[in-house]
């Protein structure tokens, strides 16, 4: 048994935010890969709540392009439906890579993309993906709907910017912000399945010849939050690409990232691998060429 | 709090009334009696408790027994032939010997069906993958990976 104090099963998005407004012990749950382990852990929280779920609600879920041509990803999307949808794989295969080394095959089939974002763990590995896709997180609340950078939308650990009576409703990602892009995540960690990131790194490059048209770098485990290392995408930007450049791409990014020691890693371990995983990135992303 | 629930398990129709704090595993082994499906972390993390639910491989110690409703499930007493003798992937893990203390066997089973449903001609490395959220503290995995190996082979000798 779970210790819960009560279960609602919403069907519509609105009758999961009055449930919310009225009822301050409320906690979402989608996919149940976080909650119920914290609730089986008792942690603090997690536990006596009223659970509501939201994995019936049909707008929450479906992948799909708009008239403008931007990609939009419904919040309980589980990571396989990710992995495996034709829109993601053709135009942002990097998040496929990104939600395909999610735990295993299990996790992946009941883990949402919108329960990684919205639990506000920077190991989460579908963060940095959509950190470097500049993705608009979209909120509906009894207000209707809100919009917010995701680089907004992470507050500190575990911290994020819904307030009570909030959805995270899907995933807005521009096609000026995919469209000619090509990127790569890396994730760090000590096993290849069924295992949290040592350190996270995904890159989207758009290259002209060999010049630098664009460059998004970002990182999970750098610090509390997921993060962008913007100090560095500047320089590489209108740079010609280079053995040269990339070592300085991977030595900048520690100036924007603040890794520290934990069990599964020390602060100089993680900042070798801030400093070598963009370059191993770009590399995989411009298909080769580069000692990185 | 109870709330009542319609699935098919194995094959049948059931109407069941489950405690909302139930896990999918309590229900299936308190409830129903299916004894096959195992608990082992109780987290998520070794895969004892797989069971397909519409064809996907799940963890049902972190599945909620109210999720079940309107669902297919099939457990490891659903992947035997109703006769009780065992389906070609069974067979071949007791053949390859990649059953020790069998605690793990059920999930593994489970996880190999869905995998082999998904692609009849996996590589070396994409059972692995296939099979990596089941843990196994016996066989040290390699017997393991030979039983799904021979029976994707024998699949697709019977096919020509």
């Amino acid at each position: 048994m779970y210790q819960i104090n009560g279960y609602l099963e919403a069907s519509t998005i609105s009758e999961a935010i009055d449930y919310l407004n009225k009822n301050d012990n409320a906690q979402i749950i989608a996919g149940g890969t976080d909650v119920l382990i914290k609730t089986r852990e008792r942690k603090g929280g997690y536990v006596d709540r009223d659970l509501v779920g939201i994995m019936r609600i049909p707008e929450l879920k479906g992948i799909k392009i708009d008239a403008e041509g931007n990609i939009v990803i419904g919040a309980t999307s589980s990571f396989t439906e990710v992995e495996e949808n034709e829109i993601i794989k053709s135009n942002i295969p990097s998040l496929c890579t990104a939600v395909g080394s999610v735990g295993g095959p299990q996790i992946r089939n009941m883990g949402t993309i919108g329960g990684n974002v919205a639990n506000g763990a920077t190991s989460a590995d579908s963060a940095s993906t959509l950190f470097a896709l500049d993705t608009i997180v979209r909120i509906a609340s009894k207000e209707g709907i809100r919009e917010v950078p995701i680089e907004e939308f992470y507050l500190g650990p575990g911290k994020v910017a819904l307030n009570k009576g909030e959805i995270l409703t899907s995933f807005v990602i521009l096609k000026k912000n995919y469209k000619g892009f090509k990127g790569d995540y890396i994730k760090y960690s000590h096993r290849k399945a069924m295992d949290i990131a040592t350190l996270g790194c995904s890159v989207m490059i758009k290259i002209n010849g060999q010049i630098i048209e664009e460059l998004k770098i970002a990182y999970g485990v750098a610090g509390p939050t997921p993060v962008r290392a913007k100090g560095a995408e500047e320089y590489g930007v209108g740079k010609e690409i280079s053995q040269e450049v990339l070592n300085e791409i991977g030595e900048m990014c520690l100036k924007d990232t603040s890794a520290r020691d934990s069990w599964r890693a020390s602060k100089a371990f993680r900042e070798q691998l801030i400093r070598e995983l963009p370059k191993r990135a770009i590399n995989n992303a411009i298909g080769g060429g580069f000692n990185a | 709090m109870l709330k009542k629930i319609n699935c098919i398990i194995n094959g049948e129709p059931k109407e069941i009334e489950v405690d909302v704090r139930e896990s999918l595993l309590d229900m299936l082994r308190n409830r129903l009696h299916l004894t096959g499906t195992k608990q082992g972390c109780g987290v998520g993390e070794c895969g004892a408790c797989a069971v397909l639910i519409d064809g996907n491989t799940i963890d049902s110690c972190i599945y909620m027994a109210v999720w079940a409703d309107g669902k297919n499930i099939t457990t490891i007493e659903g992947i035997s032939k109703p006769d009780g003798s065992l389906s070609d992937i069974q067979q071949n893990y007791v053949d390859k010997g990649a059953v020790q203390c069998g605690f793990c066997t059920p999930g593994f089973v489970i996880s190999t069906t869905a995998l082999l449903n998904k692609n009849d001609d996996p590589s070396r490395d994409e059972i692995r993958r296939g099979l990596s959220g089941n843990l196994c503290r016996c066989t040290g995995y390699q017997k393991i990976l030979d039983a799904v190996e021979t029976t994707v082979e024998q699949r697709r000798n019977s096919k020509k």
